[in-house]
């Protein structure tokens, strides 16, 4: 992703100066040549100004952190004081030989797949459905994103009440006469999986909806007309027109779906507590992280499990960049350019 | 993430004129599967809000149904304790505060970004992007570290100062193409009237920059109320406590009354949802130009 802006970027420097090296003065404010020696030191001071607090807090709490867990990687360290137990790649041999980190693995991957196949087509059809013009349009979009706005603590806390054996929801199926679908939501380990799975596209569907809603509403409307003058039926317009224009909108919300799958913590940690996720078969990256870091006060260990996560998320992500997103950031990098 | 770069017009599109009479009500299905799908949507928050108006026995001999007869008691004895309130006040100033933070440092830093031409910049855009790459679950660890190490533990500032650098990459790579898109023209006006360029800043860009400005707040606002590792890892002693903590707090200790737990839930996401549902339309506008494809 960084290297598609940056070239972006670079190209947009490039094209509004004629040599590089001389960028800073060709700056929109050389209407005033007399002031110029002045003027671009004084030039730096802003830029020092402006953006120097910003780039500090995000170097020492972002970038620093994360630097820091690769080195604490190659450490056996409890947490207290400098590490000096240097192991070399030990942390991340055990990593990739355990058995429980390949489980919570394939957790994640499930998670993946899962989340885009059934969220997906909904969110699709759902916004084609609201795209049209109905009366309450505006309400609609308020009440599908309520899910999404409320808090994953919220969200766990109430639908592990409804979930348990005796909550609302076996409650339910048994005065509606599916007492036959009674179920151990939680618990079970051949449910629990998808029981989470339900939970995540419950949450997080009015996102990807109001996400192609908004892809849809920059189609231009003239492209509608035309097909309706030239007689294409309402499905012809949508299969031929909308699907293909929304493409962009759909992959992107595929990409922030894959990374949040990968990184998925605050729902299973809340529901399921960390130690009965492992039970229950729904554990993942991140909460195998906190319980092995953290929680065993392994804190080397945990921060090569976050660096292999990391690295999984990235190659992941740059593949997808590569064979995927390519032509919708070149796309975006022209359009981008006003 | 990075692909939300793509173009944000400012104030997003200009509002149609509304042509009343084209606004039929259409396909009845399309009302119909709307409604399913919101009742899908709203049922456990239904659940929740109303879970906390019954009496524990009514809630354990049917858990599903309506409170009959309404029971009041739960919510004033949370919005009498003062751990709600404690809590309350300390998620609204980790919020706020986290939300000033983003805003006044994006709009700095996104100004330069897109105001500026100097050498680096393609680099430190790129860095602000390539901060999407890193979500907070994989830094978690080593930033609680640093955080204990700068003496921070059980501060609200270290929640604060790690959310803030946090949301610095969504700020910026919304709030960029919304300043790029203010014409050069205001700017060279702005300066043969005298305006330095940190006068157009201040007296052009900010204004102009509003609708951007509204949404990242919104997002950061929203997203900071609802946090939950950051503080988990942070804030061990519960007089510090923000509201998802408190959430899961009180429901470990009042595990077994079901009713006040609800009530409790149901309080705690009242002010995101208020808040976000009076600013919902100029999110959806702020996305609409920036999810283009």
């Amino acid at each position: 992703m960084s290297e598609t802006l940056s070239t972006d970027h670079a190209g947009r420097t490039l094209q509004g100066t004629s040599e590089a090296g001389d960028a800073r003065t060709a700056s929109p404010a050389s209407p005033r040549p007399a002031r110029r020696r002045a003027g671009r030191a004084r030039l730096r001071l802003e830029i020092l100004l402006l953006a120097g607090p910003a780039v500090i807090v995000f170097l020492a709490f972002v970038i620093f952190p994360v630097i820091l867990a690769a080195y604490y990687g190659f450490f056996r360290w409890k947490g207290y004081g400098a590490p000096t137990d240097f192991i070399g790649l030990t942390n991340y041999k055990l990593i990739l030989a355990d058995p429980q980190f390949h489980q919570v693995l394939y957790h994640n991957l499930f998670i993946v797949v899962l989340s885009l196949i059934i969220q997906g087509p909904i969110a699709v059809a759902l916004a084609l459905l609201l795209n049209q013009k109905i009366r309450g349009r505006s309400v609609i979009r308020v009440l599908i994103f309520v899910p999404y706005v409320i808090s994953e603590v919220i969200v766990g806390t109430g639908w592990s009440l409804m979930l348990q054996d005796s909550g609302a929801v076996n409650d339910l199926l048994q005065h509606i006469g599916l007492g036959a679908l009674k179920a151990s939501w939680l618990s079970d380990p051949h449910i629990a999986l998808w029981t989470l799975m339900g939970i995540i596209s419950w949450k997080y569907i009015g996102f990807a909806v109001i996400l192609m809603l908004a892809g849809l509403q920059s189609i231009p409307e003239e492209l509608f007309e035309a097909a309706a003058i030239d007689g294409a039926s309402y499905w012809q317009i949508q299969r031929r027109i909308t699907l293909p224009l929304l493409g962009p909108t759909i992959r992107i919300w595929a990409f922030l779906s894959i990374i949040g799958s990968l990184q998925l913590f605050d729902l299973v940690y809340i529901i399921w507590g960390q130690y009965v996720a492992s039970t229950a078969g729904t554990s993942t990256m991140a909460t195998y992280m906190v319980q092995e870091g953290r929680g065993a006060g392994n804190y080397g260990y945990g921060n090569a499990v976050a660096v292999v996560m990391f690295l999984i998320s990235l190659i992941i992500a740059l593949i997808y960049q590569r064979f995927v997103l390519r032509r919708d950031m070149q796309g975006a990098v022209t359009e981008g350019r006003k | 993430m990075s692909a939300i770069a793509v173009e944000a017009a400012p104030g997003g599109k200009p509002v149609k004129p509304r042509r009343s009479r084209e606004v039929s009500w259409g396909n009845p299905l399309t009302y119909f599967i709307a409604l399913v799908f919101i009742a899908i949507c709203l049922a456990p928050v239904v659940y929740i809000v109303l879970g906390g108006f019954r009496t524990n026995s009514q809630i354990t001999k049917h858990p599903a149904a309506f409170p009959s007869p309404w029971e009041f008691g739960n919510y004033l004895d949370v919005l009498k304790s003062a751990t709600f309130w404690g809590e309350f006040a300390n998620s609204t100033v980790v919020s706020l505060a986290t939300t000033i933070g983003v805003v006044v440092l994006g709009v700095m830093v996104s100004f330069v970004l897109a105001r500026y031409d100097f050498a680096g910049k393609g680099a430190l855009y790129s860095l602000f992007a390539a901060g999407l790459m890193f979500p907070m679950t994989v830094a978690i660890t080593p930033l609680y570290i640093l955080v204990k190490d700068l003496g921070m533990m059980n501060s609200l500032a270290g929640v604060i100062v790690p959310q803030i650098a946090f949301s610095l990459p969504t700020t910026v790579i919304i709030l960029v193409p919304f300043l790029k898109a203010i014409p050069e023209e205001i700017e060279e006006a702005a300066s043969i009237d005298g305006a330095s360029r940190l006068g157009f800043f201040w007296r052009m860009v900010i204004p102009l920059s509003l609708p951007g400005v509204v949404t990242v707040g919104i997002l950061a606002f929203v997203a900071s109320w609802n946090s939950y590792l950051l503080p988990l890892f942070i804030l061990n002693d519960q007089s510090t406590f923000t509201l998802p903590l408190g959430v899961q707090a009180f429901s470990s200790q009042y595990s077994v009354d079901t009713a006040k737990v609800l009530a409790f839930t149901s309080l705690s996401m009242l002010p995101a949802l208020i808040f976000f549902s009076l600013f919902e339309r100029r999110i959806v506008g702020g996305l609409t130009g920036a999810v283009k494809g």
